[in-house]
């Protein structure tokens, strides 16, 4: 670690680690809450800032609220920016950090059950807030989460907003040019047949020549009609599908397998059933930010522990999916 | 058919520009009978919403009040909502309503299926259209002229056939290939219910190769030359049908 050249361009004593984090915690939220502050919040952008010494801190209780909010929601942006800057700048051992700040950010999904969801409670469920939870164990930290989408879990991690991402995400050379995909991955999902228990198939050649419904657009419809000679009966979206498949117009209905197990935990699709292998399996990756290889060490060493001990098929046993060859293969190869 | 192969095979290689429906037999297969498939439904449509329109017609001038107001509901409920939102409600709601048939391992299976539903709704939408179409050339009709063929004995049955409609049909064609025209373009809604038509076999093809500035170009210009098909078909027919003193 170069400490003079970390010393040369730290950043401004106004954003001190503490004061970044909290900012970043209220923006996050705020933004989420508040979709349409974003705007509003760049239109105030010259005016609040550097005339408030410690805003973060500062309660509203004088003045307009949404000023207050937006002042707020500003100053976390701000922040988010200069802690990617400092982060660039200043190469602090990221566990390091850490440890010193007492928590682990993590984003995770709250809307793919069984790998991320919320209870009734609110609370964070499933197996990628459970691997969450063990890391931050294993560093002697408190967690918390950040749920994040598809479309904004890359940003939310280079801003800074979470530290760690673990969200179902596929493990592509494009992504790997943004953030660090740390290896080995933890979980790979391929696609399959969600089939009613009354059509009996135990081979991906039974459907040849099979009504199959399918997504329009899923990369994987032409393999199902090329390889298996299927019929695919692609709609524009899941629901459509489901009813289609529901309403008979096709013996099966081929999607991505996690999603399935996930529908299949519903009691309402307890007369659907998911008997073949999967196909194709692609590998998922816990990522964090380029800048931070001790951090990334430090989560492949969890995985490959996860790998050995079976904490992804016990955690696989717990949420009541089955066992994913992926993890089958990963836990006999390090055990 | 070697040679349009090879030569679309080597444009892909030298500028990128893929179109995957010359030269892939997969995908010339399917786009094949994507583009059978929209033709039947085209010619479905056409026929059966031009008959609609015929009866409809025929209904609104009815003695019976009942008749005339089933008429009347038909045009509104179909005039009056999205297409999109017709197929639907046929394939998905009006068909769980209906009964099953089973196949060979005991699974139930609808009736009715996607090509058909489709059908049928394109049929009901643009046939609605069409009644008033049909409407706008039959009230265009002299009265003296209906009195007249009264006054020779004709029933009202035949006065339509042989008086109301063919001259009517001649003042209503502009009107009538316009709406034509339309149900061609209204015929990719089909996609939403997965009946393999033109647009649904393209966004397949543009799915797995990622070529859709050309599966679009390729799809206008075959909706283009369908189209145009159709009006030049009608009006020839038209010209056909011209009768001196009538119209210009």
């Amino acid at each position: 670690m170069e400490t003079a050249a970390a010393d040369a361009n730290a950043p401004p004593a106004i954003f001190t680690r503490t004061r970044v984090r909290v900012g970043l915690i209220i923006s996050c939220q705020i933004i989420t809450e508040r979709a349409g502050c974003l705007t509003s919040v760049i239109e105030h952008i010259a005016e609040p800032v550097l005339m408030t010494p410690t805003p973060t801190t500062t309660t509203p209780t004088k003045g307009d609220p949404i000023m207050n909010i937006k002042k707020r929601a500003l100053l976390g942006i701000l922040a988010g920016f200069s802690a990617s800057i400092a982060a660039h700048v200043a190469h602090a051992d990221a566990v390091q950090d850490i440890k010193t700040k007492g928590t682990l950010v993590v984003g995770v999904k709250a809307d793919y059950p069984p790998f991320g969801a919320l209870s009734p409670s609110g609370e964070n469920v499933g197996i990628e807030p459970d691997l969450a939870r063990d890391l931050a164990q294993r560093l002697g930290v408190k967690v918390q989460f950040v749920p994040v989408v598809a479309a904004n879990r890359m940003q939310f991690l280079e801003q800074g907003k979470i530290d760690v991402m673990i969200a179902t995400m596929n493990d592509t050379p494009e992504r790997a040019k943004l953030v660090d995909i740390v290896h080995p991955d933890y979980y790979a999902s391929g696609y399959n047949l969600m089939v009613p228990k009354t059509v009996k198939v135990t081979s991906w050649n039974d459907i040849k020549g099979e009504p199959v419904c399918a997504i329009q657009g899923a990369f994987y419809n032409k393999e199902v009609a090329e390889k298996f000679g299927a019929e695919t009966v692609a709609f524009t979206g899941v629901a459509e599908a489901l009813t289609a498949l529901r309403q008979g117009r096709c013996n099966a209905f081929v999607y991505d397998d996690t999603a399935i197990e996930g529908k299949l935990q519903d009691p309402a699709w307890s007369d659907y059933d998911m008997p073949l292998q999967s196909q194709d399996a692609q590998p998922w990756g816990i990522a964090v930010r380029l800048d931070q290889p001790e951090l990334a060490a430090f989560i492949s060493k969890a995985i490959i522990d996860w790998d050995k001990t079976g904490l992804i098929l016990q955690l696989e046993t717990k949420y009541h999916i089955n066992h994913a060859a992926f993890a089958v293969q990963m836990h006999n190869k390090y055990k | 058919m070697d040679l349009i192969a090879a030569w679309f095979s080597h444009l892909n290689d030298t500028t990128g520009i893929n179109f995957t429906v010359f030269y892939d037999p997969f995908d010339r297969a399917r786009f094949a009978h994507g583009f059978l498939v929209t033709l039947q439904l085209c010619g479905v449509t056409i026929i059966g919403s031009v008959l609609v329109g015929i009866f409809g017609a025929w209904g609104q001038g009815a003695r019976s009040i009942w008749r005339r107001r089933f008429v009347q509901a038909y045009i509104q409920m179909f005039r009056n909502t999205p297409p999109l939102v017709q197929v639907y409600f046929f394939y998905f709601g009006l068909s769980a309503l209906l009964p099953t048939v089973k196949d060979a391992i005991g699974n139930a299976h609808p009736l009715i299926g996607g090509f058909i539903w489709a059908s049928i709704s394109l049929i009901c939408f643009a046939g609605a259209f069409n009644v008033e179409i049909f409407r706008s050339g039959i009230e265009a009709i002299p009265h003296s002229t209906i009195e007249a063929a009264e006054a020779l004995g004709y029933t009202r049955l035949q006065t339509y056939r042989h008086i109301v409609l063919p001259l009517g049909l001649r003042i209503c064609m502009p009107a009538l290939t316009n709406n034509l025209v339309n149900l061609i373009k209204t015929t990719p809604l089909a996609y939403a219910i997965a009946v393999p038509e033109l647009l649904y076999v393209s966004n397949q093809i543009w799915s797995d190769n990622e070529n859709v500035p050309e599966m679009m170009i390729l799809l206008f210009f075959i909706y283009i030359a369908l189209v145009g098909l159709l009006v030049f078909a009608m009006h020839a027919w038209e010209k056909s049908l011209r009768v001196p003193g009538l119209g210009k």
